[in-house]
């Protein structure tokens, strides 16, 4: 598997390059639209179904299966209308595969608006893309325009007997406002701040609505699976992890591209195959994030061989996130790389909770020290010791995702940070001292 | 009900319930600090990590909803590393300086770095500081402590209803903040004080007075209004430092109003100390004999029809006992507590109370408020309406407009001919009223001092009782008493009506008919004094003390025992936390002294008897601290006037409404900033 690349006819997103233009008349020749009123007719149950039985996995980072989180919503609609959003703040570091949808597929994602919003009971649809899509934005609201004329959206949409409106809303420029609640929280005007979970959103959304929130590419790959049939889907990538993913290479690579790949593509071929190799040959690489900034980095010997999916990176102990690939050659001082990241995490933590509000600023401190030089062996510990109790404390995985990339450094690159600390250590003799013990026992041993 | 295992130990909880709460019932107890069972859940803090099966993290406690079989564990390594963990990190940034911190004692954080603390800090990086905010003359800003629990944000938004603190920044550069830098607009402002588990907001007023446990405290009950909050007074030696809240759900919940907590440091200012004498115009400082002697020699040459007496607003039962029983002795039989004229019937004790009860504003569905301010006038009633207002939305409607109140309301009209209208159905608001199931009728004062305060009255009262909104299930019929001391006073019959005259006592008054009178803790009558012989006796040098011709002291609510009715009828206790200044004398004591003087007989010698004998004339009183099902009598409608004229809520000065208050540096710090407020005209 992933010896031969993806078919031609296999590709989801055929122009993700711009080649076959964007506009409305242009993405009809691409079979979008085609048949959706038929699509719909077949009913929520046999959407849903279908999505269930492709094994369509959310591909905004956390990978949870599309069909279940749809399936969570209420069958009826109640008192309450349902709310349909897609999340278009794609802010990871390393990732821009929405932003190619954006501009060059917006049909399918609206056509995929209409489905979900369908599927899930919803009559509204919250588009929330980030405040620096502006250009993005803009081309979205053409394309949206473009289906309004058609009759694709609006009253009777598509001639489906269900009523469908689009709504774009900008985003400040919060990272933290890709997380789903804190999305909601800035779409209803408050501070972008996560929920509590539960209640999920699924039941108690948007104003208290039920409300499902799904990644740009997650819905804009609907249709086609819906129109070619969940067999089809399926037969790609492998099992629970099937299909094709928009993979985004970036970093240290002769040409960084986006690329449309099957789920399980060996890693190495997907950077010599499609971005031209790495800078300085495969042999001067150091390392790859594979799934966005927080996912935690692949040290060369596992890139020689991993593959790219869910469950194979898991296994590696990372993750494949947004597959927003980052490559880092041996040119990189990796500590350096990792604290930028850091800085990053600092300063997007919402603050609401303390693990996190406390803990990425500490860590980027330590960090910082680490990249010049000026830690101590002790910092080292200290630094493992602080991702921990970040680590599955935090309301959001915001936590994760900041303490993740750390823990990554820490586990595959030790030599080169113990190398790093020149620094006077303060216990000199390093001991395996448990953290979790008073410390002023501690000091009589030592005495 | 539903069962949930804790630590191994299963045990039976209410749907409904937290994990935190259901931990609680089993006597587990979890740390916290966002938390806080009357705001709503933030889960910010996540110190109550808690093990749940099943679930790969440690969950928030308090926010997670306790469910059928789960099964929790608190006493985990996976716990304890949590908890340490959060509590490490809400250490690195704080500032650590407990010694000069005025929270130090009585501090959340302290406690709990006690048993998840170490001893030793590993941040070694700087620490992070914070400017401070200016919050106003109550309250202390430190925001370098601040732990970003959020209390305080959701007390404003949630409670107090003015949402003027949040926070502004992100990450490491959130700050709390009332964004313009002002002081708060809230009569509820100086909660978040007891609320900060840190000492981030501490009391202006009370700044590096004392240490916590250096201060004797009493729990007594508050005299500012008629709500008769339940406080705790601490002192240190003589002086009362300060007033916190207790909590009783009943009546104030956990808060109480800045006027109770800080009207305290007026207790130390402007006292009467010595019997004071007028000579040539000039207030002398003189001594209990010389005093007495020229009372009782008044007295004795003064026929006892042209002598009246007058209760003030902050008088407690027994003083008002065994004052009425000293005019008796005398027979005086011109004695009043109202300041103004206030239409009055005490024929039966649902005519003077707040008869829905506080607690039962939260079952009602409908609230009319007919002249009155509740947020000046009871600011804890206030606030509850606020709580069923922010948790069910229900319909507020007044009639007159009283301004401000922190929630929304419809102004139904300001004139009486609206009520009247309502009464005969020829209003829409009528269908709107008598199709609602627990409506709640509050009448102000203010109604009740209208001409027609009569008809508002009686006819209101007739009204509902005949749509059956007064039955022994509900009564809709409610009074808002302003004094702490009116509903007391009314009990006791401390007033003179007649069938056809209300306000005897205020027609000899504007005529001048009375050569002697009696103010006791009297300040807020307004009367011509011309040749009238004044005795004030009370604790304060204020209004009524400027008059008199001789001036008796006498301790304050915090330094002698009391009883109060607050407005919904409850009997009360206050107890004395400090002693009165120089040679003040208990109130009873000196009507014997001058009762001694004039050669009478004396009845009533000591307190438990003075106490015994007030109860014994409470209406209908079954034991303190309760309230007492009123019967329901059918009177005999009277015929009311009705008068067409405008209900014109009067603005109270709300932070100078009794002689402590005006005595307060406090409370005129808090005046000055509200009046400063109205001429800039930027809020209210």
């Amino acid at each position: 598997m992933g010896e031969k690349l993806l078919k031609k006819e296999d590709r989801i997103f055929s122009n993700i390059y711009n080649e076959l233009g964007w506009q409305i008349d242009n993405s009809l020749k691409r079979e979008d639209w085609k048949n959706t009123n038929e699509i719909i007719s077949k009913g929520r149950e046999w959407i849903i179904d279908e999505i269930k039985k492709s094994e369509l996995r959310g591909r905004g980072g956390a990978g949870f299966p599309t069909g279940l989180k749809w399936s969570f919503a209420p069958k009826k609609l109640g008192s309450r209308p349902h709310y349909l959003i897609i999340n278009a703040d794609e802010s990871e570091p390393g990732t821009c595969k929405d932003r190619d949808i954006l501009r060059f597929e917006p049909q399918k994602l609206i056509e995929g608006c209409l489905i979900s919003g369908f599927a899930v009971n919803a009559h509204t649809c919250y588009i929330y893309i980030r405040g620096e899509y502006l250009n993005e934005g803009k081309r979205l609201q053409e394309a949206i325009n473009q289906a309004y004329e058609k009759n694709f959206l609006g009253k009777n949409a598509c001639g489906s007997n269900w009523d469908f409106d689009i709504y774009i809303h900008y985003g400040a420029g919060a990272y933290i406002c890709g997380e789903e609640t804190a999305l909601l929280e800035s779409l209803e005007g408050n501070k972008g701040q996560p929920r509590l979970k539960p209640p999920f959103p699924a039941l108690v959304g948007l104003y208290g609505c039920p409300t499902i929130v799904n990644n740009v590419e997650t819905v804009a790959v609907v249709p086609t699976i819906l129109r070619r049939g969940s067999q089809w889907f399926s037969s790609l990538g492998k099992p629970k992890n099937t299909g094709t993913k928009i993979f985004c290479i970036s970093g240290n690579v002769n040409s960084p591209c986006n690329v449309e790949e099957e789920m399980g593509i060996p890693l190495k071929e997907l950077i010599e195959k499609y971005a031209g190799g790495v800078i300085g040959g495969w042999e001067n690489l150091q390392a790859v994030i594979p799934g966005g900034s927080s996912m935690p980095l692949l040290p060369k010997k596992i890139c020689d061989t991993i593959n790219m999916d869910f469950d194979s990176l898991i296994a590696a102990k990372s993750g494949l996130g947004t597959a927003g690939i980052i490559v880092i050659n041996k040119d990189q001082n990796i500590i350096e790389c990792m604290a930028r990241i850091a800085k990053f995490y600092k300063h997007e933590s919402c603050g609401q909770c303390t693990p996190c509000r406390e803990g990425s600023g500490w860590m980027w401190r330590i960090l910082e020290r680490l990249a010049k030089g000026e830690a101590t062996y002790s910092d080292i510990d200290l630094l493992s010791d602080v991702t921990k109790q970040i680590e599955g404390h935090t309301i959001c995985a915001f936590g994760e995702g900041s303490a993740w990339p750390v823990q990554g450094l820490l586990r595959h690159f030790r030599k080169e940070i113990d190398k790093k600390c020149i620094g006077e250590p303060i216990v000199k003799k390093r001991k395996n001292i448990p953290y979790l013990i008073d410390q002023h026992l501690l000091e009589k041993d030592n005495a | 009900m539903p069962k949930i295992t804790i630590n191994g130990k299963e045990l039976e909880f209410k749907n409904g319930m937290t994990v935190l709460q259901a931990c609680e019932l089993a006597d587990v107890e979890i740390p916290r600090f966002c938390y806080h069972e009357k705001l709503s859940i933030a889960g910010n803090c996540r110190m109550c990590l808690v093990e749940m099966e099943k679930s790969p993290k440690p969950i928030a406690s308090c926010a997670m909803p306790a469910a059928e079989g789960m099964n929790i564990k608190t006493n985990t390594k996976l716990v304890e590393k949590a908890r340490k963990g959060v509590m490490e990190f809400l250490l690195a940034n704080h500032p650590l300086d407990c010694p000069v911190c005025d929270q130090g004692g009585e501090c959340d954080l302290q406690d709990q770095s006690l048993y998840y603390g170490f001893d030793k800090s590993r941040f070694n990086e700087n620490k992070r500081t914070v400017r401070d905010k200016y919050m106003g003359p109550l309250i202390k800003t430190q925001m370098t402590r601040c732990i970003h629990c959020t209390r305080c944000i959701r007390f404003a938004t949630e409670v107090a209803g003015v949402p003027e603190i949040g926070a502004i920044g992100r990450g490491e550069n959130m700050e709390i903040t009332t964004y313009l830098e002002k002081s708060m607009e809230s009569e509820l402002s100086a909660n978040v004080i007891d609320l900060c588990p840190v000492g981030a907001l501490t009391s202006k007023p009370y700044a590096f007075e004392a240490r916590p446990w250096e201060l004797k405290k009493t729990e007594s009950i508050d005299v500012m209004d008629a709500v008769g909050s339940n406080i705790r007074i601490d002192t240190y030696g003589w002086e009362v430092k300060r007033i916190l809240p207790r909590l009783n759900n009943e009546i104030n919940e956990e808060w109480i109003s800045d006027k109770t907590r800080y009207a305290c440091d007026g207790l130390l200012k402007q006292r009467l100390d010595e019997p004071f004498i007028r000579k040539n115009g000039k207030l002398i400082k003189s001594n209990w004999d010389e005093a007495l002697d020229l009372i009782s020699n008044k007295i004795k040459n003064i026929r006892p029809e042209k002598m009246a007496g007058h209760v003030g607003d902050l008088v407690s039962l027994e003083s008002i006992f065994s004052f009425k029983n000293f005019l008796t002795d005398l027979k005086i039989e011109n004695f009043d507590f109202r300041e103004r004229e206030m239409y009055l019937n005490s024929s039966d004790k649902i005519n003077y109370l707040f008869n829905s009860s506080i607690q039962g504003i939260e079952e009602s569905d409908l609230i009319l408020l007919v002249g009155c301010n509740p947020r000046h006038e009871a600011t804890m009633v206030n606030a509850r309406i606020r709580k069923v207002y922010a948790n069910r939305k229900i319909p507020v409607y007044s009639i007159g407009n009283p301004g401000d109140l922190t929630y929304e309301y419809n102004i139904i009209g300001e004139n009486t001919d609206v009520l009247r209208d309502i009464i005969k159905g020829q209003n829409s608001f009528s269908k709107k009223l008598l199709s609602s199931k627990k409506p709640i009728i509050i009448i102000g004062e203010t109604a009740l001092e209208l001409k027609s305060g009569a008809y508002i009255f009686e006819e209101l009262k007739e009204f509902l009782r005949e749509n059956n909104l007064i039955n022994d299930n509900w009564n809709a019929f409610n009074i808002l008493a302003k004094n702490a001391s009116t509903v007391g006073a009314i009990d006791l019959k401390f007033f003179n009506i007649k069938e056809n005259n209300n306000f005897i006592f205020f027609d000899k008054l504007k005529n001048n008919e009375f050569e002697l009178i009696y103010l006791l803790g009297s300040d807020n009558l307004r009367f011509n004094k011309n040749d009238t012989f004044v005795i004030y006796q009370g604790s304060h040098g204020d209004r009524g003390a400027e008059n008199a011709d001789v001036i008796l002291p006498s301790p304050a609510y915090t330094e002698q025992n009391g009883l109060y009715i607050n407005l919904e009828g409850r009997v009360q206790e206050c107890r004395k936390a400090s002693y009165p200044p120089g040679n003040s004398l208990e109130d009873w004591k000196i009507f014997n002294l001058i009762l001694d003087k004039l050669e009478k007989e004396l009845k009533n010698k000591n307190y438990q008897k003075i106490k015994e004998l007030t109860l014994n004339n409470i209406v209908n009183f079954s034991k303190i601290d309760s309230i007492s099902k009123n019967k329901i009598t059918i009177n005999k409608k009277k015929e009311c006037d009705f008068i067409h004229e405008k209900i014109e809520i009067k603005k109270i000065d709300y932070y100078f409404s009794n002689s402590i208050a005006r005595a307060s540096k406090t409370m005129s710090d808090c005046r000055a900033i509200v009046s400063k407020q109205f001429k800039n005209g930027t809020t209210i």
